[in-house]
């Protein structure tokens, strides 16, 4: 009898194997129609040598990648020398997507602690509020912001009127134009995890660290952030990788001297002036970048959870 | 001026929450180096008077004192209180030892004078093992220990408890209840604990101090709290009681006679201004009462139903005039022969003194 239970046990968890299987195909499927094809195609494309009006050539070259790093190109008869342009223009993306992350942290936490902290019916309305500029897109918005922030528009009317000012502030076409545009484009990625972090914290351990001699703000460093920490960690990467790869904002409000890595690699694909391999290229050293910085990050989650649990 | 010998001195305090007053008007005294306890149902204001205490509610009219020192405008992190709070609010990012020492580190001390007091308190508390661990790693009842000693080791004036023991599972509670005594014997420290649960407030408590829809009730040491109670509401509260009502017949001295709706008569110590004439109420515990073989005194009535609840037999009793008495009968015995088969006719014999009478 219990050899037979066991085989019909085995049998019946078989069954359930294949069936998994099965069930999972609509999201291997998906993942891979939607992610690993059109970077596997991305990677592939970044190795091939380029069209003139667009498109590829099918020859095995690394001149995209060389083209990128250096100046004269690697295998030519002269020294290779680095070549600084896209170099700078990564740089210059990494500091303005971390300067917009900061910002956005700054502005979404005290903003995200107001709303867990509201009563639960006035909640709701606030992380409405939150969302309600994503009823219209981004590109709208952004050419909005951008009359916004003219010589002309409002804002420098707004200041002028007040006698802050005697001349209209410049800020469009300048990188505080597009770190205003990236920040406004992606604070409520950083306030709504943070909210959902704040609103599941245990408020009684504010009030043991009170009771145990802390004022507010230690508090706030040693007890608040660390519970909240993931929320953080999610809102942080939520806005600084989506900031790195933008090009509306750059495009829209920065001009052609704020080039960031989101617009070069747009360039590329535009029109017959375009470079099919560069392009791909660049967007595989960009996600190469992130990808190793989402480790990163991951790893020192996985081990402040490890120290949290052992 | 309050006396300073006292620990905490409540006065006239009110608690406001708009229209709605949590507490009206609570004056007491907490004394030095004394096992207080605030007793009373959900809703009748413990938890709101502890949390005015230890500076988490505001005091909306009224003045706290600790030791002389008026505190009631004080945040909490300059009262020299601490709490162990219901559901412990241990840091679960910290390990028990970086918990125990938080309080110390926030005073002053250096981060090797934290260890070591942290590491006697949780020596006291019986967890010196654990100190490594994370809360979430630790029991219930372990969990208990690591609030206690983390509330215990800035050695506050006072230390609070919001029901500690609610959480923990019966056994468990019965043996926190005697530790949690001794550790206050050990420490000297007053402590102030909050509980709804009536036996628990008798078997710990130097002082218990009776509330109800947020006014004191009654406030004294437990054997006066369940022997004389002031009121319904604290007989009832405390211990099981049979309620009856009555009309005070006459005041001869400090004997009262009382007269049941049923014609019977009993008499009580007299108690306050009641007059002849005036209708009061009668408290007389079970266990206060004996059966035996019917006789011929007019306390007679038929057994109803026997309750076997383990250390004794509840028998209730139906008396003339729709008046149901129970009576406890201890499980020995001598006690077991005085216990009769539903339907028999019995007479009941009330203790000298255990009819307390009742104003209110």
């Amino acid at each position: 009898m219990a050899g037979a239970a066991a085989t019909g046990g085995s049998a019946r968890s078989e069954t359930y194997a294949s069936a998994r299987n099965w069930l999972l195909l609509p999201s291997w499927a998906v993942l891979g129609i939607f992610v690993l094809a059109p970077v596997a195609m991305m990677l592939v494309y970044s190795f091939l040598t380029k069209e003139f009006r667009g498109g590829v050539i099918w020859e095995f070259t690394l001149s995209a990648y060389d083209q990128f790093f250096f100046d004269r190109g690697l295998f030519g008869d002269e020294p290779a020398k680095i070549e600084w342009t896209y170099i700078l223009i990564f740089w210059r993306s990494i500091w303005q997507a971390g300067l917009a992350t900061l910002l956005a942290l700054l502005i979404g936490f005290p903003t995200a602690y107001f709303i867990a902290t509201r009563p639960a019916q006035t909640r709701t309305v606030w992380v409405f509020l939150i969302t309600i500029p994503y009823w219209v897109n981004l590109l709208i918005r952004t050419v909005s912001m951008k009359f916004l922030l003219r010589d002309q528009g409002p804002l420098n009317d707004f200041l002028l009127a007040t006698g802050l000012i005697d001349d209209p502030i410049r800020i469009i076409n300048t990188n505080a134009a597009v770190q205003i545009g990236l920040f406004y484009s992606y604070l409520p990625f950083m306030v709504l995890p943070i909210y959902a972090s704040v609103e599941r914290y245990n408020f009684a351990l504010s009030e043991a660290a009170a009771d145990l001699y802390a004022n507010k703000w230690t508090t706030l460093r040693r007890i608040v952030i660390p519970s909240v920490r993931p929320g953080i960690i999610a809102g942080c990467i939520l806005v600084f990788v989506p900031s790195l790869g933008a090009f509306l904002a750059p495009d829209l409000l920065g001009g052609a001297k704020n080039f960031m890595i989101g617009s070069l690699i747009e360039e590329q694909f535009k029109g017959n002036a375009g470079n099919w391999p560069f392009g791909a290229a660049a967007s595989m050293i960009l996600l190469t970048l992130v990808l190793v910085i989402l480790m990163f990050l991951a790893r020192q989650q996985a081990r402040a959870d490890r120290e949290a649990t052992s | 001026m309050p006396d300073t010998r006292n620990a905490i001195d409540v006065r006239n305090a009110v608690k406001r929450y708009g229209s709605f007053t949590a507490l009206q008007s609570i004056t007491l005294s907490i004394r030095d180096n004394e096992f207080f306890t605030l007793l009373g149902p959900s809703g009748c204001g413990k938890t709101t008077l502890l949390r005015m205490i230890a500076g988490f509610e505001d005091v909306t009219e009224g003045e706290i004192f600790l030791f002389g020192e008026e505190i009631e405008n004080l945040p909490p992190h300059q009262r020299p209180v601490n709490t162990v709070f219901q559901n412990y609010a241990l840091f679960p990012h910290m390990t028990v030892e970086e918990n125990v020492m938080f309080g110390l580190e926030m005073r002053g001390s250096s981060r090797e004078a934290a260890r070591q007091t942290a590491g006697k308190m949780l020596e006291l508390v019986q967890l010196a093992q654990f100190s490594a661990r994370k809360p979430s790693q630790l029991s219930g009842g372990q969990q208990q220990r690591v609030a206690l000693a983390r509330a215990l080791a800035p050695q506050p004036k006072v230390l609070l408890l919001d029901e500690p023991l609610s959480a923990l599972d019966l056994k468990l509670r019965q043996a926190m209840r005697s530790e949690l005594k001794s550790i206050q014997r050990e420490t000297g420290i007053t402590f102030t604990f909050v509980t709804h649960d009536q036996e628990e407030a008798l078997t710990m408590s130097d002082r218990i101090a009776v509330m109800s829809a947020g006014r004191l009730q009654q406030l004294g040491e437990a054997r006066d709290i369940y022997e004389r109670p002031v009121n319904r509401f604290v007989a009832d509260f405390i211990g099981e009681t049979n309620l009856l009502d009555a009309r005070l017949e006459a005041v001869d001295a400090s004997v009262a006679t009382c007269r049941l709706a049923n014609g019977l008569t009993l008499e009580c110590d007299a108690i306050g201004s009641a007059r002849s004439g005036a209708d009061v109420h009668i408290s007389i515990r079970p266990e206060r009462m004996t059966l035996t073989a019917v006789n011929d005194d007019p306390w007679q009535g038929t057994v109803k139903e026997n309750i076997f609840v383990g250390t004794d037999v509840q028998t209730i009793v139906q008396l003339q005039g729709d008046i149901a008495l129970t009576v406890r009968t201890q499980n020995s015995a001598a006690g077991v022969a005085t216990i009769f088969d539903p339907g028999t006719e019995v007479a009941i014999t009330v203790e000298a003194g255990a009819a307390r009478m009742l104003e209110d």
